[in-house]
């Protein structure tokens, strides 16, 4: 625990980290900003974990390992997103999402 | 300092998060979420959690900007720029972020929460190794080899998807 900060100002910082990637996500059109916003989204759950883990349980690791996980199934998710962008954008020269209306392979 | 610090690097994530979501530059947008990912790891540095710190320097601000990089120079030109949202996507955008985070603020703030009096685990790389791989009580060693597994899949997926089809003649 850190003296001198409630753990309320971090949940404030997560909070708010957390509603930006959402608004992001809604008004970009582009396949990798809108990566980038889950990025932010996945990274405010992370710390908020994190700080549970220290400031109520501070004898276990619980959140500790959660937050690895989330960690790793991240890395997972955004090899394969961009992958799939990456073939989206050889198929249609575009990755705008208004355009990538097809779904035939 | 340790005040200072958290403040410090609580305005980087919230000023530099909101500039990833609106600068008109993809590769700002790139070095701005960066930014973000690194100060996190300054936060999870005071929580005293060294080794949550490193993953998050070496896998996420290591590895997954790196990705994203590579890819929007693949995909874009330098000089792009975003065109501005339409003006329904910016008010929906908007009124949700506000509205959830409005929510969710005022319900934290209106909950105590109950500080934990245990005495405080020393936490150090042979405690999460044991904890990471035991079978007992305070054992993760089932979601890691899930984890494990999730990787090996998602590796196989990503070589699938992106390997030229050998069947049709195209042109790129």
């Amino acid at each position: 625990m850190i003296q001198g900060i409630p753990l309320e100002h971090f949940l404030i910082v997560s909070t708010i980290m957390f509603f930006i990637g959402i608004c992001g996500f809604i008004i970009r059109r582009n396949l990798i900003t809108m990566l980038m916003a889950i990025e932010l989204i996945l990274n405010s759950v992370n710390i908020n974990f994190v700080v549970f883990n220290r400031y109520l349980y501070p004898d276990q690791l619980q959140g500790q390992f959660f937050s690895l996980f989330i960690v790793g199934i991240a890395a997972a998710e955004a090899s394969v997103a961009i992958a799939l962008i990456i073939n989206i954008y050889r198929k249609m020269q575009n990755i705008e999402v208004e355009n990538v209306n097809e779904l035939k392979f | 300092m340790n005040v200072f610090m958290f403040y410090l690097f609580s305005g980087i994530i919230l000023i530099c998060s909101l500039l990833t979501i609106t600068t008109r530059r993809i590769l700002r947008a790139a070095v701005y979420l960066l930014c973000v990912l690194l100060a996190t790891a300054g936060l999870y540095f005071m929580l005293n959690y060294q080794f949550m710190a490193a993953v998050q320097l070496t896998l996420y601000a290591g590895g997954i900007v790196v990705l994203i990089i590579f890819s929007i120079l693949l995909t874009h030109h330098i000089s792009h720029r975003f065109k501005h949202p339409n003006t329904v996507n910016l008010l929906m955008g908007l009124g949700a972020a506000v509205v959830g985070s409005g929510l969710v603020i005022a319900t934290l703030l209106s909950h105590t929460f109950q500080a934990g009096t245990a005495p405080e685990l020393k936490v150090d790389m042979t405690e999460i190794g044991t904890q990471l791989l035991s079978t007992g009580k305070n054992g993760y060693v089932l979601p890691f080899e899930l984890i494990s597994i999730l990787l090996l899949a998602a590796m196989i997926a990503a070589i699938v998807i992106a390997k030229k089809d050998k069947n049709k003649n195209s042109e790129i």
